[in-house]
């Protein structure tokens, strides 16, 4: 996976649960928080979610890495890819 | 010193067959029932009353997709009540709102829900919703709703089974007359139809509806009545002090003319006519009323053969043989059975008749049971009437509770 394949993974999450938005725009290097209405409960959700959809576990003290589309991609890249392999 | 004057100012609803007033009532003047086939968990194809509303007429789909449906029908309600009082949230004092929602139960929904959810992870409970606290605690309609609004006075709600409707209003009464806020919103809603346990539940009672046509299924005081069908709706109203609304020139559809609230302290599900008697004659003596004086009574009857049976004898021990005026009728023969918002939206299917002086009538009705033979009984078609002066509607519940609120047109 790259990182491009991640924001985009993370991108379906958001769409989901924050509806209202425009995603079309969202700058990679921008903090979540500072373009989208998503508040502390949204995040639950996205990690909520990547556990849900793909196994991943954020603990709370990573938390602050899923701020940006950057930093997720940064973060989370390496979790997909350490997952075992689909059969 | 002579409590305040209370008065109903606006009216916002959703009923299995209507969305507003104006087509609710035109509906039960036509016939025409909201009863259809939904597919519920674990339970298959069942008789189900549901809403057809516009959630994103005043919410955002992220609210709906956070909050409960029980919340969305709040807000619904809230918002087309306001509207229909020309009341605009920006002058009113938004620390002077209350709102009280009555509500036979909340939180079955959501807690079937995330168990259903977590079944599919192994019932692995780290796969439990965040959301799971705030869409279940009992305040849950009220608070979406005052979020919703942004006002900030008392906003819960009132767990009355389904006597809970009328007591939205009974308890939105008291604190205006309190002094506690300046303005209500108030009445019940429900979202029963979204858990398997209560249609479970009422099947394991025996008390669930079964007809092949879905419009014909709730009969209440029919001899081949079966049971309840479960439905969702709400109703909530708009009620001010009779010299506030006067005072920004409100239209005031009724007024609140007498009350009362009482427990059976007998059986967990079985009603007591007894109680339910002394109920209605509590709230007649409270409005200063004579029982020939109440010219519309609007019944709670289920359409269970034993529960229909006992409020008859309840309204007949009360009403009797001389009350020439007085019309008797039931509308969850066209929508089921609301819960908690049944008061509410019952009350409301009936305002109209102060200025129409047409009685819905009781539908499906194609075999009395002569022991719900009551004299005044509106059959399968509106009756139109000389007068409609005042208005009881009765609401009772399990657990024994039981209540009974009376309106009259408004005569300044």
């Amino acid at each position: 996976m790259t990182k491009d394949d991640c924001k985009k993974l993370v991108l379906d999450i958001i769409a989901d649960i924050a509806p209202d938005e425009d995603l079309t725009n969202v700058r990679p290097e921008v903090r979540l928080r500072d373009q989208l209405q998503l508040d502390s409960m949204d995040f639950l959700d996205i990690v909520m979610e990547l556990r849900k959809r793909h196994g991943i576990e954020v603990p709370e003290a990573d938390y602050l890495q899923l701020a940006s589309l950057d930093s997720c991609a940064e973060y989370l890249t390496p979790k997909f890819n350490a997952l075992p392999a689909k059969g | 010193m002579q409590p305040s004057r209370i008065v109903i100012t606006g009216v916002g609803l959703t009923a299995p067959n209507g969305n507003s007033l104006a087509e609710f009532r035109r509906h039960l003047l036509t016939g025409v029932a909201g009863i259809e086939r939904i597919d519920v968990r674990y339970m298959g194809s069942q008789l189900a009353g549901v809403c057809h509303y516009d959630a994103l007429r005043y919410q955002k789909k992220k609210e709906l997709r956070v909050g409960t449906r029980a919340g969305s029908i709040s807000i619904y309600c809230a918002r087309e009540a306001l509207a229909d009082a020309g009341v605009s949230l920006d002058t009113l004092p938004k620390d002077r709102v209350g709102i009280y929602i009555g509500c036979t139960e909340h939180g079955n929904v959501e807690t079937e829900n995330e168990v259903y959810s977590i079944s599919k992870f192994n019932y692995d409970t780290k796969f439990w919703s965040h959301y799971h606290n705030p869409r279940t605690v009992a305040n849950n309609p009220a608070g979406e709703t005052s979020l919703n609004l942004g006002t900030t006075g008392p906003a819960y709600t009132i767990g009355a089974a389904c006597a809970a409707g009328n007591m939205g209003l009974i308890h939105a009464t008291q604190m205006l007359r309190l002094g506690e806020v300046d303005f209500a919103l108030c009445g019940g809603v429900s979202e029963s139809i979204h858990t398997f346990g209560i249609f479970a539940g009422f099947k394991s009672q025996n008390a669930l509806a079964t007809h092949a046509e879905p419009s014909r299924a709730s009969r209440p005081f029919d001899r081949a009545r079966n049971g309840i069908v479960i439905s969702e709706g709400g109703c909530l109203y708009t009620l001010e002090r009779l010299e506030d609304a006067r005072a920004r020139g409100a239209r005031i559809y009724a007024e609140i003319a007498g009350y009362h609230v009482n427990s059976d302290a007998s059986d967990y599900v079985l009603p007591n006519p007894q109680r339910q008697a002394e109920c209605v004659r509590a709230a007649l003596a409270r409005a200063g009323l004579a029982p020939a004086g109440i010219h519309i009574v609007n019944t709670h009857a289920t359409a269970t053969p034993l529960g229909d049976i006992q409020e008859c004898e309840a309204i007949r021990a009360v009403f009797g043989e001389g009350c020439p005026d007085t019309h008797i009728n039931n509308t969850k023969s066209f929508i089921g059975h609301t819960m908690g918002a049944a008061g509410a939206l019952e009350l409301a299917g009936n305002l109209p008749s102060f200025d129409d002086l047409t009685v819905h009538p009781t539908i499906n009705v194609d075999d009395l049971d002569p022991q719900c033979a009551l004299p005044g009984l509106v059959l399968n078609q509106p009756r139109q009437v000389a007068r409609v002066e005042t208005i009881l509607n009765n609401s009772f519940g399990m657990l024994g509770i039981n209540s009974t609120l009376i309106v009259r047109r408004f005569i300044p």
